[in-house]
Protein backbone atom coordinates (compact mmCIF):
# COMPACT_ATOMS: atom_id res chain seq x y z
CA UNK A 1 0.00 0.00 0.00
CA UNK A 2 3.02 2.20 0.91
CA UNK A 3 5.57 1.62 -2.58
CA UNK A 4 6.73 3.80 -4.65
CA UNK A 5 4.34 4.76 -7.16
CA UNK A 6 6.10 7.44 -9.17
CA UNK A 7 4.14 7.02 -12.72
CA UNK A 8 0.49 7.37 -11.18
CA UNK A 9 1.86 10.13 -8.64
CA UNK A 10 3.56 12.23 -11.71
CA UNK A 11 0.28 11.41 -13.76
CA UNK A 12 -2.39 12.50 -11.16
CA UNK A 13 0.26 15.36 -10.75
CA UNK A 14 -0.16 16.42 -14.06
CA UNK A 15 -4.14 16.45 -13.81
CA UNK A 16 -4.26 18.60 -10.82
CA UNK A 17 -2.26 20.83 -12.85
CA UNK A 18 -4.46 20.49 -15.77
CA UNK A 19 -7.28 21.67 -13.53
CA UNK A 20 -5.67 24.20 -11.69
CA UNK A 21 -5.17 25.61 -15.30
CA UNK A 22 -8.77 25.13 -16.46
CA UNK A 23 -9.74 26.61 -13.48
CA UNK A 24 -7.73 29.72 -14.24
CA UNK A 25 -8.24 29.95 -17.35
CA UNK A 26 -12.55 29.84 -16.96
CA UNK A 27 -12.97 31.82 -13.72
CA UNK A 28 -9.49 33.57 -13.36
CA UNK A 29 -9.15 32.79 -9.48
CA UNK A 30 -6.45 30.65 -7.94
CA UNK A 31 -8.25 26.58 -7.13
CA UNK A 32 -6.60 26.83 -3.26
CA UNK A 33 -9.14 24.54 -1.92
CA UNK A 34 -9.07 25.80 1.64
CA UNK A 35 -9.61 28.89 0.53
CA UNK A 36 -12.69 27.68 -1.65
CA UNK A 37 -13.88 25.64 1.15
CA UNK A 38 -13.60 28.64 4.07
CA UNK A 39 -15.41 30.67 1.54
CA UNK A 40 -18.69 28.33 0.90
CA UNK A 41 -18.51 27.91 4.88
CA UNK A 42 -18.53 30.86 5.61
CA UNK A 43 -21.22 32.42 3.23
CA UNK A 44 -23.42 29.52 3.82
CA UNK A 45 -25.70 30.56 7.26
CA UNK A 46 -28.07 32.81 5.52
CA UNK A 47 -29.50 33.34 9.17
CA UNK A 48 -26.37 35.18 10.00
CA UNK A 49 -26.34 38.86 10.59
CA UNK A 50 -25.46 40.31 7.02
CA UNK A 51 -23.44 42.83 8.76
CA UNK A 52 -19.98 43.22 7.48
CA UNK A 53 -18.01 40.81 9.40
CA UNK A 54 -15.04 41.51 11.92
CA UNK A 55 -14.01 38.00 11.61
CA UNK A 56 -11.42 36.77 9.30
CA UNK A 57 -13.29 36.03 5.77
CA UNK A 58 -11.04 35.26 2.68
CA UNK A 59 -10.18 37.93 0.48
CA UNK A 60 -13.40 38.47 -1.65
CA UNK A 61 -11.63 39.14 -4.73
CA UNK A 62 -9.34 35.72 -4.60
CA UNK A 63 -12.59 33.22 -4.27
CA UNK A 64 -15.22 33.12 -6.77
CA UNK A 65 -18.73 33.23 -5.79
CA UNK A 66 -18.17 29.73 -8.05
CA UNK A 67 -16.38 28.01 -5.74
CA UNK A 68 -19.18 25.56 -4.13
CA UNK A 69 -19.33 24.27 -7.34
CA UNK A 70 -15.65 23.76 -7.28
CA UNK A 71 -16.29 21.31 -4.19
CA UNK A 72 -19.33 19.88 -5.46
CA UNK A 73 -16.79 18.66 -8.61
CA UNK A 74 -14.55 17.14 -5.80
CA UNK A 75 -17.15 15.45 -4.40
CA UNK A 76 -18.02 13.88 -7.54
CA UNK A 77 -14.65 12.61 -7.39
CA UNK A 78 -15.21 11.47 -4.31
CA UNK A 79 -18.26 9.37 -5.44
CA UNK A 80 -16.71 8.04 -8.08
CA UNK A 81 -13.68 6.72 -6.62
CA UNK A 82 -15.77 4.74 -4.16
CA UNK A 83 -16.61 2.93 -7.01
CA UNK A 84 -13.33 2.60 -9.20
CA UNK A 85 -10.98 2.66 -6.84
CA UNK A 86 -11.80 1.99 -3.04
CA UNK A 87 -8.33 1.05 -1.62
CA UNK A 88 -6.90 4.59 -2.61
CA UNK A 89 -9.51 5.82 0.19
CA UNK A 90 -9.16 5.94 3.66
CA UNK A 91 -9.27 3.01 5.27
CA UNK A 92 -11.69 2.02 7.95
CA UNK A 93 -9.10 1.26 10.66
CA UNK A 94 -7.66 5.00 11.08
CA UNK A 95 -7.71 6.75 14.20
CA UNK A 96 -10.79 9.11 14.18
CA UNK A 97 -8.97 11.04 17.24
CA UNK A 98 -6.02 11.55 15.04
CA UNK A 99 -8.66 12.94 11.93
CA UNK A 100 -9.98 14.94 14.43
CA UNK A 101 -7.41 16.56 15.61
CA UNK A 102 -5.52 16.84 12.11
CA UNK A 103 -8.69 18.47 11.21
CA UNK A 104 -8.97 21.18 13.90
CA UNK A 105 -4.74 21.93 13.02
CA UNK A 106 -5.68 22.33 9.25
CA UNK A 107 -8.97 24.42 9.22
CA UNK A 108 -6.84 26.56 11.82
CA UNK A 109 -3.50 26.86 10.03
CA UNK A 110 -4.68 27.05 6.32
CA UNK A 111 -6.89 30.28 7.29
CA UNK A 112 -4.06 31.46 9.03
CA UNK A 113 -1.64 30.95 6.69
CA UNK A 114 -3.83 31.99 3.65
CA UNK A 115 -3.22 28.33 1.98
CA UNK A 116 -2.65 25.24 1.77
CA UNK A 117 -1.07 22.21 -0.29
CA UNK A 118 -3.27 23.37 -3.24
CA UNK A 119 -3.00 26.79 -2.94
CA UNK A 120 0.86 27.41 -1.95
CA UNK A 121 1.94 24.07 -2.72
CA UNK A 122 0.65 23.71 -6.75
CA UNK A 123 -0.51 27.35 -7.38
CA UNK A 124 2.03 29.48 -5.74
CA UNK A 125 4.78 27.66 -6.19
CA UNK A 126 3.64 27.27 -9.88
CA UNK A 127 3.80 31.27 -9.97
CA UNK A 128 7.39 31.66 -8.07
CA UNK A 129 5.44 33.47 -5.38
CA UNK A 130 8.39 34.09 -2.26
CA UNK A 131 5.50 33.49 0.25
CA UNK A 132 3.92 30.02 -0.86
CA UNK A 133 7.81 28.99 -1.17
CA UNK A 134 8.13 29.90 2.71
CA UNK A 135 4.82 28.25 3.31
CA UNK A 136 5.38 25.00 1.40
CA UNK A 137 8.86 24.85 3.03
CA UNK A 138 7.17 25.67 6.33
CA UNK A 139 4.65 22.96 6.45
CA UNK A 140 6.65 20.43 5.14
CA UNK A 141 8.59 20.84 7.90
CA UNK A 142 6.48 20.42 10.90
CA UNK A 143 4.40 17.51 8.57
CA UNK A 144 7.94 15.90 8.96
CA UNK A 145 8.66 16.73 12.22
CA UNK A 146 4.97 15.35 13.66
CA UNK A 147 5.34 12.49 11.40
CA UNK A 148 9.13 11.77 13.54
CA UNK A 149 6.77 12.34 16.83
CA UNK A 150 4.35 9.94 16.30
CA UNK A 151 6.89 7.71 14.99
CA UNK A 152 9.16 7.94 18.23
CA UNK A 153 5.67 7.74 20.21
CA UNK A 154 5.34 4.94 18.53
CA UNK A 155 1.78 5.49 16.75
CA UNK A 156 3.10 4.51 13.38
CA UNK A 157 3.59 1.00 12.65
CA UNK B 1 -22.88 48.02 -27.00
CA UNK B 2 -19.81 50.12 -25.82
CA UNK B 3 -20.36 49.01 -21.90
CA UNK B 4 -20.06 45.19 -23.31
CA UNK B 5 -16.26 45.64 -24.39
CA UNK B 6 -14.84 46.15 -21.52
CA UNK B 7 -16.77 43.44 -19.51
CA UNK B 8 -17.91 40.58 -21.97
CA UNK B 9 -20.80 39.47 -19.89
CA UNK B 10 -22.35 40.13 -16.39
CA UNK B 11 -22.37 37.33 -13.95
CA UNK B 12 -26.05 36.42 -14.72
CA UNK B 13 -25.71 37.14 -18.78
CA UNK B 14 -23.21 34.10 -18.83
CA UNK B 15 -24.94 31.57 -17.62
CA UNK B 16 -24.68 28.08 -16.68
CA UNK B 17 -21.12 27.58 -18.01
CA UNK B 18 -19.10 29.34 -15.37
CA UNK B 19 -20.57 26.55 -13.19
CA UNK B 20 -20.37 24.16 -15.23
CA UNK B 21 -16.72 25.24 -15.81
CA UNK B 22 -15.92 25.26 -12.02
CA UNK B 23 -17.32 21.64 -11.67
CA UNK B 24 -15.58 20.14 -14.34
CA UNK B 25 -12.32 21.92 -12.62
CA UNK B 26 -13.35 20.49 -9.43
CA UNK B 27 -14.20 17.09 -10.49
CA UNK B 28 -10.41 16.76 -12.34
CA UNK B 29 -8.75 18.13 -9.49
CA UNK B 30 -10.40 15.55 -7.54
CA UNK B 31 -10.01 12.73 -9.93
CA UNK B 32 -5.98 13.85 -9.78
CA UNK B 33 -6.02 13.66 -5.91
CA UNK B 34 -7.15 10.21 -6.06
CA UNK B 35 -4.88 9.19 -8.85
CA UNK B 36 -1.72 10.70 -6.93
CA UNK B 37 -2.29 8.95 -3.97
CA UNK B 38 -3.38 11.85 -2.39
CA UNK B 39 -6.78 10.51 -0.63
CA UNK B 40 -4.59 7.67 0.92
CA UNK B 41 -3.50 9.00 4.51
CA UNK B 42 -1.02 6.05 4.41
CA UNK B 43 0.67 7.45 1.64
CA UNK B 44 0.64 10.89 3.00
CA UNK B 45 2.03 10.13 5.79
CA UNK B 46 4.70 7.66 4.05
CA UNK B 47 5.52 10.33 2.43
CA UNK B 48 6.57 12.61 5.35
CA UNK B 49 8.45 9.82 7.12
CA UNK B 50 11.54 11.05 6.31
CA UNK B 51 13.25 9.65 9.21
CA UNK B 52 11.29 6.22 9.06
CA UNK B 53 9.76 4.24 5.98
CA UNK B 54 10.05 7.16 3.26
CA UNK B 55 8.29 6.97 0.40
CA UNK B 56 9.16 9.88 -1.92
CA UNK B 57 5.81 9.46 -4.76
CA UNK B 58 4.33 12.68 -3.39
CA UNK B 59 6.95 14.66 -4.63
CA UNK B 60 6.44 13.52 -8.34
CA UNK B 61 2.75 14.76 -7.16
CA UNK B 62 4.60 18.03 -6.89
CA UNK B 63 6.50 17.63 -10.04
CA UNK B 64 3.96 17.08 -12.38
CA UNK B 65 0.80 19.63 -10.81
CA UNK B 66 3.42 22.38 -10.88
CA UNK B 67 5.23 21.25 -14.35
CA UNK B 68 1.61 21.29 -15.44
CA UNK B 69 0.48 24.20 -14.51
CA UNK B 70 3.45 26.69 -14.52
CA UNK B 71 3.88 26.07 -18.20
CA UNK B 72 0.15 26.79 -18.90
CA UNK B 73 -0.36 29.35 -16.73
CA UNK B 74 1.76 31.99 -18.47
CA UNK B 75 -0.14 31.74 -21.56
CA UNK B 76 -3.02 31.96 -19.64
CA UNK B 77 -2.19 34.98 -18.00
CA UNK B 78 -1.46 36.53 -21.19
CA UNK B 79 -5.07 36.96 -22.06
CA UNK B 80 -7.18 39.88 -21.69
CA UNK B 81 -10.03 38.09 -19.32
CA UNK B 82 -11.07 34.76 -18.50
CA UNK B 83 -13.20 32.58 -20.76
CA UNK B 84 -16.06 33.29 -17.87
CA UNK B 85 -15.34 36.46 -15.75
CA UNK B 86 -14.09 39.67 -16.27
CA UNK B 87 -10.38 39.80 -14.76
CA UNK B 88 -7.96 37.60 -13.20
CA UNK B 89 -7.48 37.65 -9.88
CA UNK B 90 -4.13 36.70 -8.93
CA UNK B 91 -2.92 37.09 -4.97
CA UNK B 92 -0.84 39.84 -5.01
CA UNK B 93 0.36 39.84 -1.50
CA UNK B 94 4.76 39.39 -0.96
CA UNK B 95 4.98 40.27 2.34
CA UNK B 96 6.30 37.14 4.59
CA UNK B 97 4.69 37.71 8.19
CA UNK B 98 4.16 35.74 11.35
CA UNK B 99 0.90 34.90 10.45
CA UNK B 100 1.92 32.81 7.21
CA UNK B 101 4.58 31.03 9.06
CA UNK B 102 2.79 30.33 12.06
CA UNK B 103 -0.46 29.10 9.80
CA UNK B 104 2.01 26.86 7.31
CA UNK B 105 3.17 25.87 10.14
CA UNK B 106 0.32 24.86 12.17
CA UNK B 107 -1.10 23.22 8.76
CA UNK B 108 1.81 21.14 8.63
CA UNK B 109 1.34 19.78 12.14
CA UNK B 110 -2.20 19.10 10.77
CA UNK B 111 -0.97 17.21 7.96
CA UNK B 112 1.12 15.61 9.30
CA UNK B 113 -1.04 13.91 12.10
CA UNK B 114 -4.10 13.11 9.91
CA UNK B 115 -2.50 13.09 6.47
CA UNK B 116 -5.11 14.48 5.07
CA UNK B 117 -5.01 18.19 3.16
CA UNK B 118 -8.23 19.83 2.47
CA UNK B 119 -8.68 18.59 -1.09
CA UNK B 120 -8.38 15.10 -0.10
CA UNK B 121 -10.12 15.30 2.82
CA UNK B 122 -13.61 16.72 1.10
CA UNK B 123 -13.10 13.84 -1.81
CA UNK B 124 -12.86 11.55 0.81
CA UNK B 125 -15.52 12.97 2.68
CA UNK B 126 -17.73 12.08 -0.17
CA UNK B 127 -16.84 8.60 -0.44
CA UNK B 128 -18.27 8.29 3.20
CA UNK B 129 -15.04 7.99 5.15
CA UNK B 130 -15.83 8.10 9.11
CA UNK B 131 -12.33 9.46 9.16
CA UNK B 132 -12.35 11.90 6.66
CA UNK B 133 -15.95 13.28 7.45
CA UNK B 134 -14.35 13.56 10.60
CA UNK B 135 -11.19 15.57 9.09
CA UNK B 136 -13.86 17.84 7.22
CA UNK B 137 -16.02 18.58 10.33
CA UNK B 138 -13.09 19.84 12.60
CA UNK B 139 -11.73 21.45 9.67
CA UNK B 140 -14.22 23.57 9.04
CA UNK B 141 -14.65 24.25 12.85
CA UNK B 142 -11.14 24.93 12.64
CA UNK B 143 -11.41 27.55 10.09
CA UNK B 144 -13.80 29.05 11.84
CA UNK B 145 -11.86 29.28 14.95
CA UNK B 146 -9.25 30.85 13.11
CA UNK B 147 -11.54 33.83 12.81
CA UNK B 148 -12.63 34.45 16.12
CA UNK B 149 -8.68 34.08 17.36
CA UNK B 150 -7.17 35.72 14.82
CA UNK B 151 -9.57 38.79 13.67
CA UNK B 152 -8.07 40.69 10.67
CA UNK B 153 -7.71 44.42 10.27
CA UNK B 154 -10.65 45.90 8.78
Amino acid sequence: MDSFTPFSALAGGAVIGLAASFYMLSLGRVAGISGIFASVLQRRPASESSAPSDTASPPESLTSSYGSYFLIGLLLAGFAARMVAPTSLPSGTQSLLLAGASGLFVGLGTRLGSGCTSGHGVCGLSRFSKRSLVATLTFMATGILTVAALRAFGALS
Amino acid sequence: MSLSTQHPASESARGPLPRIAALFAGLLFGVGLVLAGMTNPGKVTAFLDLFGRWDPSLAFVMMGAIGVHALLLRPILRLRNPLFASSFQVPQKTSIDGRLVLGAALFGVGWGLGGVCPGPGVVSAASGSGYALVFVATMAAGALLEGRLFARKA
